[in-house]
């Protein structure tokens, strides 16, 4: 089983330096008719005001399952949760009731989703769904509400707000339905906001429009981000630390220049080797063999040694704890010293 | 590559709109969605073109017209030299077969009912003198071999299989017939990050042993320019600008492309506060009321009056084979060498 480990960042010396969310060795499992299948294996991390951590992995990897425990949204059951904290500035909230949660959901915590068709409601004006946080968490008239939607839209930058706020989510462009989402989850100023891939289903062109309106908002009010992503191009532009999962673990944490410049964990090297480069046009790419794991039959050992180039006897008979290589990178490789030297070359 | 030979492929100005009609009775022809207006490029066997812009710019309408899925309204497409747009019954499906199609979703795109080997031997019920009656379980087991699939798992479902492995069922469904050309509309976007770059290799290593033609539809403008020799930008129906690789990414004449390239992210977090941003603003106007003269001047930072009246025309630029439609085409390099 993985220990527990100290985070990215030094936790300890003075109030300031609580982060303002923390993973704890959380544990997520769904009972299927397959079989319990364990999404999230000892996962930590820590979130600090004003910073933007970006949770990479590909489907399966437990990136939005953690998310969704975050904001306890998860169906439970089938969903359980046998281990783990989650502190949201220094309180357990696995531990709150479901009304003290609610308080924090959507107020304190707010999540965009992928698909924000799917997300909002056909049958009610944006208006209405935006003025709906101000009506039910601040008991708000209809009025008033509208009012604050209005002024909301235009923060986020939809043009003639004040027409559009009785539109219908159909109405709109992808695009700006991503920014009504966004306008709803900063609609009472949290202070986590959870972007679960916001712009996977958009445009190249409107995907650097969301993501400078969320960095715009997040210079403004503060807010720590974590935006769950598979794309290391997104990563890149708007992290400050990754954490990289796989099958369901963190495989490597580190400030987000690091890993790109030396990786410390082989599925993280394999990534970044797999991207086309221009100097290497024409020859063929470097890809990572295998397929990612069935989380009902896990690999015993390290979940990624079947795919690794690294693997030696040990990798299958011990699964790699979340070895700390300086205090703001830990990698779960039992070789990240090979991986680092090869990363160097 | 192949550049000598004669092209297999030869698109000119052609031209799809979709009817808007109004009125239950008595219907009313109330405009057109000008989904392709205008479009003219060759491929050469052994040729990959890539085919970049964004949603609703008509790429998968282009599609389509180059599969004979849809009749052109005017203009033609010609494979080895004859009309496909013209041509009917036997001619047709003859010439259907040399154009193959892999597709975006391998979970969507394979019948959950039928067996791998069905499908990827359904192409032979429509076309049986590729493969007689007795041959056909051998060649699909050829093919899943060539797609680097287990040839025992003939009798199994997609639903065995995962993405990856389904996208190479697609992949060898389209070869069944072999065809001289493949289109892939968005051919990995669907799949795992690790695993794209397995669906890519696959791809190239099948164009250089079958002499395959790719038109490659995709987003991923690195992934795009890594397998394709030219590259073709759509906006709103129209080419604005094709080239080589090296001519589209390196030195971008069209303000579209150049917006376009910036705002791809690059994967290295250095340096990365100083990169040049051209945030367009706004949303692609509708292809059913498309603006006058140039199509991008509602949102182009350079336009004038001139772009409003006069459609700039697909020109090449002196002393290249880079063709761009702007009246005020300069190259400028947007994106850093990474």
């Amino acid at each position: 089983m993985m220990t527990t480990h100290t985070d990215v960042l030094p936790t300890e010396g003075g109030l300031g330096n609580t982060p303002l969310l923390a993973v704890d060795n959380l544990h997520v499992e769904f009972s299927t008719r397959q079989g319990v299948v364990k999404a999230v294996n000892g996962v930590s991390y820590d979130l600090y005001q004003g910073e933007t951590l970006a949770v990479l992995g590909e489907s399966g990897s437990g990136k939005s399952v953690t998310a969704q425990a975050i904001m306890g949204i998860l169906d439970m059951p089938p969903a359980r949760i046998p281990h783990g904290e989650i502190r949201f500035r220094g309180t357990d909230m696995l531990k709150l009731t479901d009304e003290a949660r609610s308080q924090i959901r959507g107020q304190r915590i707010a999540m965009i989703f992928q698909d924000a068709l799917s997300a909002l409601n056909p049958v009610f004006t944006v208006g209405w769904q935006i003025g709906e946080m101000f009506r039910v968490h601040r008991g708000m008239s209809k009025r008033d509400a509208q009012k604050k939607a209005i002024e909301l839209m235009d923060r986020v930058r939809i043009p003639a707000a004040k027409q559009r706020v009785h539109d219908y989510p159909h109405q709109f462009s992808g695009g700006m339905r991503q920014r009504i989402m966004i306008a709803m989850s900063i609609a009472l100023d949290p202070e986590v906001l959870i972007a679960d891939e916001p712009t996977t289903a958009l445009d190249v062109t409107v995907q650097a429009q969301i993501m400078e309106l969320l960095a715009e908002l997040q210079r403004e009010s503060n807010m720590g981000l974590i935006l769950i992503t598979h794309d290391l191009g997104v990563v890149a532009d708007v992290a400050d630390k990754i954490a990289v999962m796989y099958g369901g673990r963190i495989v490597e944490k580190a400030l987000v220049h690091d890993v790109y410049r030396t990786p410390a964990h082989p599925y993280s090297k394999g990534l970044l080797d797999s991207i086309p480069r221009v100097d290497l046009k024409g020859q063929e790419l470097y890809a990572i063999k295998g397929l990612p794991p069935n989380l009902l039959a896990m690999p015993p050992g390290c979940a990624f040694n079947p795919r690794c180039p690294y693997r030696q006897d040990n990798c299958v008979s011990e699964a790699p704890p979340l070895y700390e290589i300086s205090h703001t990178r830990s990698s779960a490789c039992h070789y990240w010293r090979e991986v680092l030297d090869g990363s160097h070359e | 590559m192949a550049a000598t030979s004669e092209p297999i492929l030869e698109v000119r100005d052609l031209v799809k709109h979709f009817a808007l009609t109004q009125g239950i009775l008595v219907r009313r022809q109330i405009g057109a969605i000008k989904a392709v207006d205008g479009v003219s490029f060759d491929l050469r066997p052994g040729e990959t073109l890539g085919i970049v812009g964004e949603s609703g710019c008509g790429k998968s309408t282009l599609a389509k017209l180059l599969m004979a899925l849809e009749r052109p309204t005017s203009g033609s497409v010609k494979i080895n030299g004859r009309d496909m747009a013209k041509a009917r019954g036997r001619e047709l499906k003859s010439m259907r077969r040399n154009v193959q199609m892999v597709m975006q979703d391998p979970y969507t795109s394979l019948n959950p009912r039928m067996t791998v080997g069905d499908i990827i031997g359904e192409p032979y019920e429509i076309h049986p003198e590729v493969a007689p009656k007795g041959m056909r379980r051998r060649k699909v087991q050829d093919l899943l071999e060539l797609v680097g699939l287990n040839p025992d798992h003939i009798n199994r479902y997609p639903h065995q299989f995962s993405g990856g492995q389904r996208q190479r069922i697609g992949i060898a469904r389209g070869l069944a017939l072999q065809p001289q050309i493949i289109i892939c509309d968005e051919p990995v976007s669907a799949l795992d990050v690790s695993i794209q770059a397995q669906v890519i290799n696959l791809l190239e290593r099948l164009q250089n042993e079958l002499n395959l033609a790719y038109i490659f539809i995709a987003h991923d403008l690195s992934v795009v320019r890594h397998i394709s020799d030219r590259v073709a930008v759509m906006y709103l129906g129209k080419l604005v600008e094709l080239g080589g690789d090296v001519e589209i990414y390196d030195r971008p004449s069209h303000p579209y492309t150049q917006a376009l390239l910036s705002a791809v992210p690059v994967p290295n977090p250095d340096g990365r506060e100083r990169r040049e941003r051209i945030i367009l603003q706004g949303d692609p106007p509708s292809p059913a009321n498309p603006p006058t003269g140039c199509r991008f001047r509602t949102r182009c930072w350079k336009a004038q009056d001139i772009c409003a009246e006069q459609e700039p025309p697909l020109e090449v630029r002196p002393a290249t084979d880079h063709r761009v439609a702007c009246h005020f085409a300069e190259v400028h390099d947007v994106v850093q060498a990474h």
